[in-house]
């Protein structure tokens, strides 16, 4: 099944699902409430079982979490993007589902502070134990370890 | 940097059974290759549990690049994986040029693929040697050290760095090759022939690396694409994911060369998955050394770049697997947002499953064929 009609099915399943154009592959926006149960179904119902990308983008406005995904079998590629509320950014964990997704969502959480409900081990892995402050929002500043140039 | 208490306890939420022991692989060892901390819980000699703790050589180079332009950010990515800085910059050069639309001469593609195969072949030799040197054979290391210093010399002629080369840019590469640089090239690859099955006779068929591989931190095929594994380690689980054959670019679908795949998923099948890597490496350059096309190095760019309002995504297959380089563009000379997806990121992340249950002994046999390049999973 190549990407389009995976999108066509989502967007039959949930109107809010919705197509976004300009990516290189299909891309489309899913609300955070249905996240987990399309997680779900891409990889039981349409065979994308490799996660090699996940991402969190700060818009300013709002944080966006940035999936991308690919079939081994059919090389369909289809990008999935979560907006999150900057201020309290929570989103259902898919280490369950991709195995490689707990160590991108531990980065995740200490980079953007977003909070994976249901990981297993949601720690600091990159930062040291006591950092404060997410380094890559849009807002950080840093004194001392300068990161701008 | 990390408080003490959990080194010593690593996850309170799981306090230590009664003939439980942690021990420390890391910062600084010998088998790590690099600044890499591995908090091991062991039964007896049984390892029950890998915890890495990473960030010893963390750079933030995805922030840094933010605040650089579209010709700059290239040069701070040498520094990831500095094995094969030449793919790395392939990479990002390739992200760029599919922003502007740019059309890359012949040459410079031909020229590119050249160079980055002979650091595929650089990157597997230094890999054999150092393996083999962490199950305690000291002699590779320096059969391996010769074939890759010739290369690291031919590197050096015509980018002016053995290392961190930054060669390639958008629009082509930076500089012509050096006049030499075909002669060498032909020499190295007779020199390659000749002097590899030397070290297929000391490693490859020695029966005390065979012990220490065969069979040693097994890792599935449906296992290896969960966890995101890609290059040789996946390659060795029967995972065909090469991207070279996957999703050709920079005119890898114009070649002929094998994907090579094993089933066994042990280590020894990383190790032959990586031979037979450089056999097709020299296969591929013999077929262009030859065919080199005239023209331009470099196609015509402005000296400011800026790439419209969007989002563009490369990959390529660098020695160790599939890097991702995605970038959003809001329409400036600098990227909004970039992310690096580093094939040795997810490949550690296997590590703990591939070793728990096996024997603390065997730990360096399954994490050296992983080819983990630290600065590369740190970024």
């Amino acid at each position: 099944m190549n990407a389009e009609n995976i999108s066509t099915y989502l967007q039959e399943l949930d109107p809010a699902i919705v197509l976004e154009a300009g990516g290189e592959w299909t891309t489309v926006q899913v609300p955070v409430s249905a996240w987990k149960v399309v997680a779900q179904q891409l990889f039981t119902d349409h065979q994308l079982n490799f996660l090699f990308c996940v991402t969190c983008v700060d818009w300013k406005t709002h944080l966006s979490m940035v999936y991308h995904l690919r079939s081994t079998i059919t090389d369909t590629t289809l990008v999935v993007k979560v907006q999150l509320n900057s201020d309290q950014p929570e989103i259902d964990t898919v280490s369950d589902i991709w195995r490689t997704a707990e160590f991108h969502e531990r980065e995740a959480y200490e980079m953007f502070g977003v909070t994976f409900i249901g990981h297993p081990d949601l720690r600091k892995l990159i930062l040291p134990d006591d950092f404060e402050g997410f380094p890559m929002r849009k807002n950080f500043e840093d004194p001392v370890n300068m990161i701008k140039l | 940097m990390y408080s003490e208490t959990t080194i010593v306890n690593p996850a309170a939420s799981a306090p230590l059974k009664e003939g439980q022991l942690v021990i420390n692989v890391g910062p600084q060892h010998p088998a790590t290759h690099g600044v890499l901390h591995l908090v091991i819980t062991l039964e007896g000699e049984t390892i029950i549990k890998i915890e890495p703790h990473l960030g010893y050589i963390h750079r933030s180079i995805e922030k840094m690049s933010e605040s650089l332009s579209y010709r700059q950010f290239i040069y701070v990515t040498s520094r990831m994986d500095y094995l094969s800085a030449h793919i790395n910059n392939l990479a990002c050069a390739l992200c760029v040029e599919k922003g502007m639309q740019l059309e890359i001469p012949a040459r410079a593609q031909v020229i590119r693929i050249i160079m980055s195969e002979l650091t595929r072949i650089a990157s597997h030799e230094l890999w054999v040697g150092a393996m083999a040197m962490d199950l305690g054979a000291f002699t590779p290391f320096f059969y391996t050290f010769r074939e890759r210093e010739t290369i690291n010399d031919i590197m050096e002629q015509t980018c002016g760095a053995r290392l961190t080369m930054n060669y390639m840019v958008p629009g082509g590469v930076m500089y012509d090759l050096h006049p030499e640089f075909v002669s060498r090239v032909k020499s190295f690859i007779q020199q390659f022939k000749n002097k590899i099955t030397e070290l297929e006779d000391l490693v490859t068929n020695n029966i005390i690396f065979r012990n220490r591989t065969v069979g040693i931190g097994v890792l599935s095929k449906a296992d290896a694409i969960s966890f995101g594994c890609t290059g040789p380690v996946a390659r060795a689980s029967g995972v065909d994911g090469d991207i070279r054959k996957r999703f050709p670019y920079s005119g890898y679908e114009q070649l002929e060369f094998e994907q090579c795949i094993d089933t066994a998923g042990d280590s020894f099948a990383r190790y032959i998955v990586r031979i037979k890597e450089m056999y097709q490496s020299i296969h591929i350059i013999e077929q262009l050394i030859d065919a080199i096309p005239e023209g331009d190095f470099q196609a015509k760019t402005k000296a400011v770049i800026k790439l419209p309002k969007g989002e563009f995504y490369s990959q390529v297959e660098t020695a160790r697997g599939e890097l991702g380089v995605y970038i959003i563009s809001e329409g400036g000379t600098t990227p909004y947002r970039i992310k690096y997806r580093s094939p040795g990121f997810s490949n550690l992340s296997a590590l703990d499953y591939m070793a728990r249950g096996s024997k603390i002994g065997d730990l360096m046999a399954t994490m050296g064929t992983l080819d983990l390049v630290i600065p590369d999973i740190d970024r």
